[in-house]
């Protein structure tokens, strides 16, 4: 399993950074999403990935055996990434069709010299 | 009495900043009222100098201080005193000079503020007691002296010669900032007084060598000595005030200061004793040497300064009690009739409106005070008695005489200067003064008397101290004798006469005045022997190799800029993708051997295994379709088949923010895709091929990176922590709920504010559109 899951996320960073080297901006985006999906991946899967409850702690005790529930910390963690990103993606698609309005340009390489010459 | 030296010294700078206003009120009496504040600092230090016992220093704190260890504390010697005299003393005469010489210049205001916080930092350089505040002030002298010297910055030469003062000086400051960080590090503190105390030198210390050569760096570049003189005659495009400030005790002098305060350290070693002696001999020969090619007053003076500071440097390189005691009486000497002599070559520029001495002539009968000012400063020069100059150059020759081993060089050289300088004087003084019948009188701008008595004071006053302090140098015994207790000199106490007997030394002075005469003499074919010699060898002219090097050096840079930053933002990717492939990679391969985890660690899942393959595949689409919709629902795929693991994993909480997350996402980017242009293939079939090798790369090397970590099983996951206080001390049962809005709240309250940022961010792009729009279909009604 864990071979399958550590090519699986080799991919999506592949497929990424592929997507994020291109010079047409719809796809760079695409790529910082792939890229930040991978990445939160990354994270759940460092707890281990052992599959285990959901982390709860179930009613009438006052805890849990941390064995029997999947690690709370990096969900926490990633949970927080996975919003941020969401504004950020948001604020990039805004961004993107702002610029696309004023430039009226997709390629990047034609926006290199925008504060000098 | 001590707190009124230091509040002196800061009101120095305070009158700098107070100088635009000042002279908003005072107007052109501006330098008038300046000159009061040296002139109070004058006043103190003398009376501090009545107080000081031959051995005795006095150590001035302030509740100052600039980081730990970095105090501003006044040291008070004899050293500082003669070097605080001068600089207080001329700098008074300077001010009231420039009083009526600026008076037709414009921003004023500007040139008081640059020279009275130069004088500030001058005087804080000199008595300060750290090596560190020494190099800050020795800092803020050369960033005013870079505004004084291009003062008049409509002219190209000026600033020219500001750039290059300011770039040979400031090479000087890092050498030095380096040279006091290491000596620093290796004595354990930048205090000038523990230096001194705890008699320290560094001679034995491995990394004396750098530190000599970083500290010799910085002195001979401020003091402008060979190879680096040139910015020196550059800098005479100052207003002549500037210069007889800077030429006379200040400025280059700072580097005579340096070497004599750091002198107990880490002088006297054969390394210092040879490098100062042929920088300083060659300096002091050249500069003597090409001052006679000179026409123009200034650059005459310029160029015997060069030489005067080559005598200085050579002194304290020959390092016996005699030659450091010529030095410093030496530059006492220099101070007086070169500050008097500068100022004079700008009254006669004022006067006349020309500096070139060889357009002038009989100027002794229209300018009688001058001449005589001039007859006395330039006696001082050629170091003939009753002036101070005569005792100076005896001390020189002494000096010179007693060294055991390179004396048949270092005395040659020596009397040649002299004999150049004997002979510049004559000529100088005959050229300007004296009548010549088939010439026409000159016409003057003023008469001597129609000049305010302030303009005059500084030569005569000048020249008289140096008459005075000739005929009874004893009172000068005190000071040097002090400052050369604290140089590592055995005694405390000197004598100090005009006459001292019918001996070798007093031969070999006249034989340079008899020679000087006869070089004076024979001035037309030697000039133009020395004007050939100038042209020879500017040849090589230091100043243009100087300009040209910076140019490439920016050439250089701006390409390399240029190659660096190429404004392609996939370049930029790729050269990090690359760097962090082959660095990282490079490094997980050394640590230790590739040691992946045993595939049956745990078993296949068929349809865990089935959903990767899905959003794999989904994923490959989305990276070369061509539609932007179906890419963009592949996208979404992807979403959420990563939200589909993290349920079967047990992160319940996990999986409902992807789905929230992602529709909102696809949402929004559908709505946006509609304004968005096709997908086109942008890049060339080449370029895509190198770019999916390298994504290929970056991708094997991530899932290396994860099998490596084999998931980062750590021993002991903090996690515990959370599941066991969830409950009792969050209340909550949901853990990761816990941790957001409790254990790890602040987090969440930076998430939430990045949120309301986007938002508003988002917001006001589609609003600024919507203003657009409607000035367009305005623009179109």
């Amino acid at each position: 399993m864990e071979y399958i899951i550590a090519i699986f996320i080799g991919l999506l960073y592949a497929c990424g950074v592929y997507l994020v080297l291109r010079r047409s901006i719809v796809k760079v985006i695409l790529g910082v999403f792939v890229l930040s999906n991978a990445t939160n991946l990354i994270i759940f899967l460092s707890g281990g990935i052992t599959r285990g409850g959901a982390a709860f702690i179930p009613e009438g005790a006052e805890t849990v055996d941390p064995a029997t529930i999947s690690d709370p910390l990096p969900q926490a963690l990633i949970l927080t990434a996975i919003v941020i990103s969401l504004g950020i993606s948001a604020y990039i698609l805004a961004l993107k069709y702002r610029y696309f309005d004023v430039t009226g340009t997709h390629d990047l390489d034609q926006l290199k010299n925008t504060d000098q010459r | 009495m001590d707190n009124l030296l230091s509040l002196l010294i800061a009101l120095i700078f305070l009158a700098g900043f107070a100088t635009p206003l000042i002279h908003k009120l005072a107007g052109k009496k501006t330098g008038l009222l300046l000159a009061i504040v040296p002139l109070s600092l004058f006043i103190v230090l003398l009376l501090e100098l009545l107080q000081l016992a031959p051995r005795e220093s006095a150590l001035l704190q302030t509740s100052v201080s600039l980081l730990p260890g970095m105090d501003f504390a006044f040291r008070i010697d004899g050293l500082s005193l003669i070097f605080g005299l001068l600089i207080s003393g001329i700098g008074t005469l300077v001010l009231l000079y420039a009083a009526f010489y600026m008076a037709k210049y414009e921003r004023q205001a500007h040139f008081f503020t640059y020279l009275t916080l130069f004088m500030g930092a001058m005087i804080g350089l000199v008595f300060s007691d750290n090596l560190m505040v020494l190099f800050i002030f020795w800092e803020i002298t050369s960033v005013t002296s870079f505004f004084l010297i291009g003062f008049d910055h409509h002219v190209d030469k000026s600033r020219q010669a500001a750039l290059q003062a300011l770039l040979i000086t400031g090479f000087g400051g890092l050498c030095l900032l380096f040279a006091v960080i290491l000596t620093g590090n290796i004595t354990g503190t930048y205090v000038i007084s523990e230096l001194l105390q705890q008699s320290i030198h560094l001679g034995n210390h491995p990394q004396y060598y750098l530190i000599l050569a970083l500290i010799i760096l910085g002195a001979i570049t401020k003091s402008a000595q060979f190879p680096f003189h040139f910015w020196l005659p550059g800098a005479m495009q100052a207003p002549t005030p500037v210069s007889a400030y800077l030429h006379s005790a200040t400025m280059v002098n700072a580097g005579v200061f340096l070497l004599m305060r750091i002198y107990p350290i880490m002088g006297g070693t054969m390394p210092w004793k040879y490098a100062l002696m042929i920088t300083g001999g060659i300096t002091m020969f050249l500069g003597a040497f090409f001052s006679m090619g000179q026409r123009d007053f200034k650059r005459i003076l310029a160029f015997t300064t060069i030489s005067a500071l080559g005598t200085m440097i050579l002194l304290i390189g020959i390092d016996t009690t005699s030659s450091l005691k010529a030095a410093l009486v030496f530059f006492i000497v220099h101070g007086l009739y070169k500050g008097g002599l500068f100022m004079i070559a700008g009254i006669i520029d004022k006067t006349t409106g020309t500096r070139d001495i060889y357009d002038l002539h009989g100027l002794g009968r229209q300018l009688p005070l001058t001449a005589a000012v001039t007859l006395l400063a330039l006696v001082s020069m050629a170091g003939l008695p009753p002036m101070l100059g005569f005792l100076g150059k005896e001390l020189i020759y002494e000096a010179k005489m007693q060294l055991p081993d390179v004396a048949w060089l270092v005395l040659p050289l020596s009397v040649g200067a002299n004999i150049m300088m004997v002979a510049i004087s004559i000529t100088v003084y005959y050229e300007l003064f004296f009548r010549r019948k088939n010439k026409a009188a000159i016409t003057l701008k003023y008469r001597e008397r129609e000049l305010p008595f302030y303009f005059l004071a500084g030569p005569v006053l000048l020249a008289a101290a140096g008459l005075f302090l000739g005929i009874s140098p004893a009172f000068l015994e005190l000071p040097v004798g002090n400052g050369l207790f604290f140089m590592g000199a055995l005694t405390g106490s000197i004598q100090l006469s005009l006459w001292h007997g019918f001996n070798e030394v007093l031969r070999l002075s006249i034989f340079t005045v008899l020679s000087g005469i006869s070089v004076f003499m024979l001035r037309a074919p030697i000039t133009r022997f020395i004007q050939k010699m100038v042209r020879w060898f500017d040849q090589w002219p230091l100043p243009t190799l100087f300009t040209q090097l910076i140019n490439k050096y920016l050439t250089a840079a701006a390409k390399n800029t240029n190659l660096l930053q190429h404004g392609y933002h996939r370049f930029y990717l790729l050269t990090f993708f690359l760097a962090v492939i082959a660095l990282m990679g490079l490094q997980i391969f050394r640590i230790t051997e590739i040691d992946l985890p045993e595939l049956a660690a745990s078993p296949l899942k068929i349809h865990v295994a089935l959903l990767l393959l899905v959003t794999a595949g989904a994923v490959i689409y989305a990276v070369f379709s061509s539609s932007r919709l179906s890419a963009i629902l592949a996208m979404g795929v992807v979403g959420y088949g990563i939200a589909l693991l993290y349920l079967y994993y047990g992160a319940i909480d996990l999986a409902i923010t992807q789905f929230l997350a992602e529709t909102v996402l696809m949402v929004l980017f559908v709505m946006v895709i509609y304004y968005l242009p096709a997908f086109a293939v942008l890049s060339s079939r080449k370029s895509r091929l190198r770019d999916g090798l390298i994504s290929l790369g970056v991708g094997t090397f991530i899932t290396l990176v994860v099998l490596k970590a084999k998931f980062l099983n750590l021993e002991t996951p903090i996690s515990e922590y959370f599941a066991a206080r969830a409950y009792t001390e969050g209340h909550g049962r949901n853990i990761v709920n816990v941790i957001l809005v409790d254990f790890r709240a602040l987090d969440t309250m930076g998430e939430v504010t990045v949120l309301i940022l986007a938002a508003a961010g988002v917001y006001s792009l589609f609003r600024f559109q919507i203003k657009t729009l409607k000035k367009k279909k305005q623009n179109k009604a």
